[in-house]
């Protein structure tokens, strides 16, 4: 057999995009390879509520993990589970380059004594291996490697795979933990999620980012309004002001914080800094607005607009309200 | 506490690459090279431990040819103790290869805190820690940018998209660092000075056969050149325009 082991993420009990994203890249590898994708999902109760989504997305089958040791994420026992059940029929891992997903996989691949193509953008299958592409250096080198042990274990950047609906059975098997979640030597003792309706920068198509050029932590409020207004938005920032304490370490996006690719990303006041730049030049549309019309921003941006930033929000938050009613 | 950092020599990014004839690597000529970024955090969380309880080593391994001495010799001028260079033609992309010549130094090495930085800079994997560490059958909590000690249990944080963790485990213990947990210190000239007298072993790496190869490096096509659709708040009806019809995302 030929089938694909899926990381469907989930935190908290909600099934991730992350997970989603899983699934649809390994249903390109099992697809070319003639396999079904099987989707394994760890909660603390009653995850199989998950499967008619992960269904729609292309899972043949899904694995389901319930285990009151699963309420937190579970490092070693989740480890643990997928390389015990990827022993059996599998030749593929395949989840998300997250914070959860690139804590998976090499745990994963470690157990199962083989390497990994790490944080792939873009993939293809042939007979003798998966030949990935990873932005390395930055963002700056692109490295294209091919992987040919087997089983291939491979993590997927967030956003790369966009979640398909491509509707599959979603038949769902529950699976005991290979080991003892609550023996577990890492315990994670508490998950803080913050304003719990607030999309995070992992998850949103569209991310609204400030930097220096709002002057003061208050006019953040301005970048918050344009996110609300866009609706399915997160909010981001520069380096110098996560550093200046203004936004938390967590809202980095740059070359030493997250690295996004969402949709659309709108550059509030930001000069466009090689740290920062590295952290999201792949985004797909890229808006900037910034009072110097010389910034390296506006190489890199799709559109841009010279002005006063904290000018610009106001009205443009106001239309795209308009736009969305 | 005997802590090891396990650090790799990277060049600095602030730079315009170019690819080598080969088309496997980048042109070093003119690049300067210094510890990766999160290495180099791990390397100052380790010595402010050591610090703080006033007592214990701190060993730094590098794996690489005979420039990576220079990168171990700057991280004994931070404070580090001793280095350890696992001797071999560059550093392969092959995360595991690399972990498994890594846990074959570190094994028998008695260490109670094993730090890595969460990934390297240039191939940027995030790999080999966590690798490490299972090869090691050691506990490992990956991308900290919190760490505290309540007698051998390590309390640390993680930070994850828009949210983070608490996470704890008893030492010994694999960590690799995240941005957050301490700025690097810079050498004393002090530090240089004993640094050049501080003992480097080198020793042969025990690598296993790749089964990660590098095809090909390549720049990443540019953006085509963007357009400044016009100036202050009079061209953002434009701008919602453009985000519709053409972009498509509004």
């Amino acid at each position: 057999m030929s089938n694909i082991l899926a990381f469907a993420e989930s935190r908290g009990g909600e099934l991730r995009r992350a997970g989603l994203e899983a699934v649809t890249a390994a249903r390109v590898i099992a697809d070319a390879r003639g396999g079904q994708v099987h989707a394994i999902i760890f909660g603390a109760e009653n995850m199989s509520r998950h499967a008619a989504a992960l269904g729609a997305h292309g899972a043949d089958r899904v694995i389901v993990v319930d285990h009151s040791g699963f309420k937190h994420n579970n490092p070693e026992a989740v480890s643990a589970t997928i390389a015990s059940k990827m022993r059996g029929d599998y030749v593929g891992f395949v989840c998300a380059a997250s914070a959860t997903g690139k804590d998976i996989a090499p745990r994963v691949a470690a157990k199962l004594g083989v390497p990994l193509a790490a944080d792939a953008t873009a993939f293809t299958v042939s007979a003798t291996g998966i030949t990935a592409t990873h932005p390395g250096y930055t963002g700056k080198v692109l490295q294209t490697v091919t992987l040919t042990a087997t089983p291939a274990v491979l993590s997927v950047r967030p956003g790369a795979f966009l979640p398909k609906e491509n509707a599959k059975a979603g038949a769902v098997e529950s699976l005991a933990p290979a080991t003892d979640p609550t023996a577990s030597r890492v315990k994670v003792t508490e998950t803080a999620t913050g304003n719990t309706a607030k999309l995070d920068l992992g998850e949103a198509p569209v991310i609204i980012s400030g930097g220096r050029g709002l002057k003061e932590a208050a006019n953040f409020k301005l970048v918050e309004d344009l996110a609300a207004a866009f609706g399915n938005a997160a909010v981001g920032a520069t380096r110098a002001v996560t550093d200046d304490g203004w936004r938390p370490h967590s809202d980095q996006i740059g070359q030493t914080g997250r690295l996004v690719s969402p949709d659309l990303y709108v550059a509030c006041g930001i000069s466009g800094a090689i740290q920062h730049l590295a952290g999201m030049r792949t985004s797909k549309t890229i808006v900037a607005i910034n009072k110097d019309k010389d910034a390296p921003i506006f190489k890199l941006a799709d559109y841009g607009i010279v002005g006063d930033v904290l000018a610009i929000l106001p009205v443009l938050t106001e239309a795209v309200k308009k736009a969305k009613a | 506490m005997k802590i090891a950092v396990c650090l790799k020599r990277v060049p600095d990014m602030d730079v315009r690459f170019k690819i080598a004839p080969s088309g496997k690597a980048v042109d070093e000529t003119g690049l300067k090279f210094d510890i990766s970024d999160f290495d180099g955090y791990a390397v100052e969380a380790a010595l402010q431990i050591k610090e703080k309880l006033n007592a214990g080593e701190v060993v730094v391994i590098s794996l690489g040819g005979d420039v990576v001495q220079e990168t171990l010799r700057k991280a004994m001028s931070m404070g580090a103790d001793r280095a350890i260079q696992l001797k071999h033609d560059g550093a392969p992309v092959d995360s595991f290869a690399v972990a498994t010549a890594l846990a074959a130094e570190l094994k028998d090495g008695g260490y109670d805190l094993v730090m890595f930085g969460r990934m390297s800079i240039d191939t940027a994997h995030g790999a080999v820690g966590a690798i490490a560490a299972e090869l090691l059958g050691l506990p490992c909590v990956t991308a900290i940018s919190k760490l505290e000690f309540d007698g051998r249990t390590a309390k640390m944080r993680r930070e994850l998209e828009g949210a983070y963790e608490l996470v704890e485990c008893t030492l010994p213990a694999v960590v690799t660092i995240d941005e957050g947990i301490a700025r690097p210190r810079y050498p004393s000239l002090k530090g240089i000075m004993a640094a050049k007298k501080k003992q480097l072993d080198s020793k042969p790496a025990q690598l296993p056969a790749e089964r990660l190869s590098l095809d090909a490096m390549a720049l990443p096509p540019e953006r085509s050149a963007g357009k400044i659709i016009g100036e202050g708040p009079d061209a953002v009806p434009e701008l919602v325009r453009l985000l519709k019809e053409e972009a498509k995302v509004l």
